[in-house]
């Protein structure tokens, strides 16, 4: 039997506001336990929340650029259920009426645009942390991410595979780093997945049973555990079983997933609009004020990129695929003029030094000048393409600028006539074997004598004027 | 007269004439709670050297001429709003040794105003009751007949004003726990709009419904007592800002004209027949006074009590899961444990009646029950408070028995929780609709227990509160009795 995946996510994004939301502590990640918590992260009798307006400016600003709609009243809700880590015994989330609804963003699948619904975007409240002895039967709490501000994307399940559920992922992902209001890191947990992922046999319109995942801290944990949950599902199918609801946890070291709770012993949540905030009303206005803030979002910065600097789709992609390295690309453009050489040593070298040492584009020794300046010493003749190679390495090591390692290397490119009619001149002297074979049609040898006045001039002759030069003196 | 029998306007007299002075005010007070307090219990905890040192800060600036609204004023604050370094319990064992790091929001006005805190008032456990019985450090007496409860929650802070402990007090008020006690035990007590005082601070019972206000000796201290309360707080989302005004300057003022709603569903068969003389004599001045009385309807009145006992405890259950002995208050010593440990120090640290709404909240709220329940309850009460709106169009005022019955005894209803709810019958559409209530004393029984006449008013309309409670004061004539302690 042939089967389709079908799988939906929840992520939850937390937001880079400076202070919590619903009381002035700082978001700060790390900071000694508890040193971000105040009598409201406490869940201390009597305090009350306060809404920072701040997250609903960031919610919205995810909500628009995810084409949601944004309700013009939404209100807080409580999520009640025990445990240590939440200190209220409720958290404050949006349930019956969130920020927004009906969204989507595009995924590229097989080659054309597949839509991907967004359910819905709503705030919430982050809870603590437990840490627990290993030596002894206590835990700790800190409480100093209670509080901090997390936007829930729900997605529609329209996804059939989990390579799509990783793109989707990345799509968010990216949206939120490049709008600055989330900084994505996922091993730090401020951005977070959970998968809802089911089988049905290909034809059927009815959902099959699913299950929820949960702990996958990376895109390729998230593809991971669904690749193994979609096996899993079939393989008791297919062996005449049934798929129960349950909650699951992937473990990465073994690379399953385990049941953690059955849908019977889900919690009952007991939802009820939170007494203590007021609907928060969003006018056209206010939305208007917001859109306006928004950057240029990766999409439409890829679609600019093709049309305006004539690069391949797949550039634009990788190039845009981080805001801050599409700042770096523009900007060497902007100095160098030359799009395409540009793209190819940014995705080249630029990407390839970096990722060896897993550096962010933000800390590259090479400036976007200094990239630019190499760029243009390459198309005005002064260094060859191979010695770029060399001297992109050495500004990547040390930082300096391409004049400067080439003026103390002496790296300048030799495009001196008679410098290298000498040259070539000794290098026939020296070998009248090969030069005969030449000249009895064995074209192949051209290569051999480019080589040897490279080598002889290390590499410094520019190899348009040797190959013109070549062709002229091995002629006769 | 002692100076700890008098009102807040007369001891701000003597205190401007230089007659008495704060620490004079004080000790008067706390001779008083020496001969008195042993019977009444109207405090869980007293703050007798704060009280001291706050009196002496209050002469020297007297001396300076610095004098503030409340300068000197010797004032109980219910167990419920939290003191900065100062433990708070909120009447229960859970919260036995729970000392906040903060002031409510109530609590320092009433400091920066100058008022001097005598202790914090007994009080239901969680406000959480309409007799000051469920409190876990025992009962307060009713200072008119000690076999009887004063009302609650807010007991403690209705009999110190009533035994002359304090010169006002604080309370707070979610389905009449202001207006039932202040009736019961014959003080003026306001339960302010929602949103008019902030309830940062004050310990939830449940939140849409909870609001802070005064008890005092007359009219023109409550009046006193509003100026320094009411306002908005940026700590709180439900403070409205709204323009706050001078109260006094409704003290006095006279309501010729005014039209008095009496709500037929508010006289009804079960009313204590003395309460029910002691209203009727009570209209009959109003009348006197220039008041006119017209016919009203509060047509969902008869669901206000089933309303009230879905909705407190939903909000209840989810206020008070926080109190689960992880951060603060009292944790078993005896779990296995984490759910042992929840279970455990719950089930020791809440009393019957606390635990009794948590469920009754829980089932209220869960899956497959919140449509029926909370839902419904929710879309009744918008049809009271409608009702409310509606009835405000054709009246000024409305004017309402306080309480049902006069003080009852001490465990008379204690078993009988659905009696025990009744108390609040007149009381609780009011928390429901938002709207502000007041209750003045309006004569006395036989056997010489209190009665209290409830007074409504729309929105924010608290000055018409004082308006008419200070006219109908005026002119009632009340024989001026103190309870024989």
């Amino acid at each position: 039997m042939e089967f389709e995946t079908v799988i939906g996510l929840e992520v939850h994004a937390q937001l880079l506001t400076n202070t919590k939301i619903f009381c002035n502590c700082s978001t700060k990640f790390g900071g000694a336990p508890n040193s971000h918590a105040c009598p409201v992260c406490l869940g201390m009798p009597g305090v009350l929340p306060v809404l920072n307006k701040k997250v609903v400016e960031f919610a919205m600003k995810m909500s628009l650029a995810t084409n949601c709609i944004i309700n013009k009243s939404c209100s807080f809700a409580r999520k009640n259920y025990f445990y240590p880590d939440l200190p209220k015994g409720y958290q404050i989330s949006q349930y019956a009426y969130p920020l927004s609804e009906h969204g989507y963003v595009f995924l590229e699948v097989d080659g054309a645009q597949k839509k991907i619904g967004i359910t819905r975007i709503h705030m919430e409240e982050d809870a603590g942390k437990l840490m627990h002895d290993e030596h002894n039967p206590v835990s700790y709490v800190d409480l100093n991410r209670a509080g901090v501000p997390l936007i829930e994307i729900v997605s529609e399940p329209d996804m059939r595979s989990p390579e799509e559920a990783a793109d989707y992922l990345k799509r968010l992902h990216e949206i939120l780093v490049y709008l600055e209001i989330c900084d994505g890191n996922m091993e730090e947990g401020s951005f977070r997945c959970d998968a809802n992922v089911s089988i049905r046999p290909v034809g059927q319109k009815e959902f099959g049973t699913r299950s929820e995942l949960k702990n996958m801290n990376s895109f390729r944990n998230v593809q991971r555990a669904l690749e193994y949950e979609v096996k899993r599902q079939q393989y008791i199918v297919e062996n005449g079983g049934n798929i129960v609801q349950e909650t699951r946890l992937w473990d990465d070291a073994q690379g399953v997933t385990n049941s953690m709770r059955s849908k019977e012993e889900a919690h009952d949540y007991r939802y009820f609009p939170d007494p203590d905030l007021v609907p928060i009303i969003v006018d056209d206005a206010w939305i208007e004020a917001i859109r306006k803030e928004l950057p240029e979002l990766p999409l439409a910065k890829r679609e600019r990129f093709v049309k305006d600097y004539q690069i391949p789709a797949y550039d634009a992609g990788v190039l845009t695929a981080d805001k801050a390295l599409s700042n770096y690309y523009e900007e060497v453009v902007r100095l160098c003029r030359s799009p395409k050489a540009a793209s190819n040593w940014v995705m080249g070298d630029v990407l390839r030094f970096l990722n060896e040492e897993k550096r962010d584009i933000r800390n590259c020794p090479i400036t976007a000048a200094s990239l630019a300046e190499m760029i243009s010493l390459i198309e005005d003749g002064t260094i060859s393409g191979k010695m770029a190679k060399d001297i992109v390495e050495k500004m990547y090591k040390t930082g300096s600028a391409p004049k400067a390692i080439i003026a103390e290397k002496g790296m300048v490119q030799i495009t001196d006539e008679g410098e290298l009619l000498k040259t070539i001149s000794a290098i026939m002297a020296a070998n009248p074997n090969q030069l005969g074979d030449y000249r009895g049609g064995k074209d192949k040898l051209f290569g051999f004598f480019v080589g040897q006045v490279m080598k002889a001039t290390q590499g410094k002759a520019n190899p348009q004027i040797v190959n013109e030069l070549l062709k002229k003196m091995l002629a006769g | 007269m002692e100076l700890n029998q008098l009102t807040i306007h007369e001891l701000q007299e003597k205190i401007k004439n230089g007659q008495t002075s704060a620490t004079q005010v004080i000790e008067s007070v706390f001779n008083r709670i020496d001969v008195v307090e042993e019977r009444v219990h109207s405090y869980i905890r007293l703050m007798k050297d704060e009280a001291l040192a706050a009196a002496k800060k209050a002469d020297e600036d007297i001396k300076k001429g610095d004098i503030k609204p409340l300068t000197g004023i010797p004032v109980a604050l219910k167990d419920i709003v939290c003191t900065k370094s100062i433990t708070t319990t909120c009447g229960s064992h859970i919260l036995h040794n729970f000392v906040p790091p903060y002031d409510a929001t109530v609590v320092e006005k009433l400091r920066d105003a100058g008022a001097v805190f005598v202790g914090k008032a007994n009080m239901d456990e969680f406000a959480m009751g309409s007799s000051t019985e469920t409190s876990c450090f025992g009962v307060t007496r009713n200072p008119w007949d000690l076999t009887r409860i004063p009302g609650g929650s807010s007991g403690g802070s209705a009999t110190a004003v009533a035994a002359d402990e304090c010169i006002a007090s604080i309370g707070s008020d979610t389905g009449g726990s202001i207006r039932q006690p202040a009736a019961l035990c014959g003080v003026v007590g306001l339960k302010p709009t929602y949103g008019r005082v902030s309830r940062f601070g004050l310990i939830a019972f449940a939140s849409s419904l909870d609001q802070i206000g005064p008890f005092t000796k007359d009219v023109e201290d409550c009046a006193i007592m509003m100026n320094v309360l009411a306002g908005y707080d940026p700590r709180e989302s439900t403070s409205v800002q709204t323009e706050v005004p001078d109260y006094r300057q409704f003290v006095g003022k006279g309501i010729a004209g005014w039209k008095i709603g009496i709500p037929k569903e508010y006289f009804i068969e079960g009313i204590d027949p003395e309460v029910a003389a002691a209203i009727k004599k009570a209209i009959a001045v109003i009348e006197k006074c220039g008041g006119q009385c017209v016919d009203i309807s509060l047509p969902h009145t008869e669901y206000c009590l089933a309303v009230y006992y879905i909705i407190a405890p939903a909000e209840a259950s989810s206020n008070l899961a926080r109190y689960d002995g992880v951060k603060y208050g009292y944790r078993t010593s005896e779990a296995r444990d984490l759910l042992d440990m929840y279970k455990k120090t719950r089930t020791q640290g809440f009393g019957t009646e606390v635990k009794r709404r948590i469920m009754i909240g829980t089932y209220a709220l869960s899956s497959g029950y919140y449509d029926a329940y909370y839902k419904k309850a929710s879309q009744v009460r918008a049809l009271i408070k409608h009702d409310f709106a509606e009835a405000l169009k054709k009246c000024d005022v409305i004017l309402t028995p306080t309480t049902p019955t006069p003080a009852f005894k001490i465990g008379e209803k204690t078993d009988n929780p659905l009696q025990m709810y009744l108390s609040d019958l007149f009381t609780i559409s009011s928390n429901l609709a938002g709207i502000p209530g007041i209750s003045v004393p309006c004569g006395f029984t036989a056997a010489g227990l209190p009665v209290g006449m409830q007074f409504l008013a729309g929105h924010f309309e608290e000055g018409k509160l004082i308006q008419i409670a200070s006219a109908y004061e005026k002119n009632a004539n009340i024989e001026k009795r103190r309870p024989q302690l």
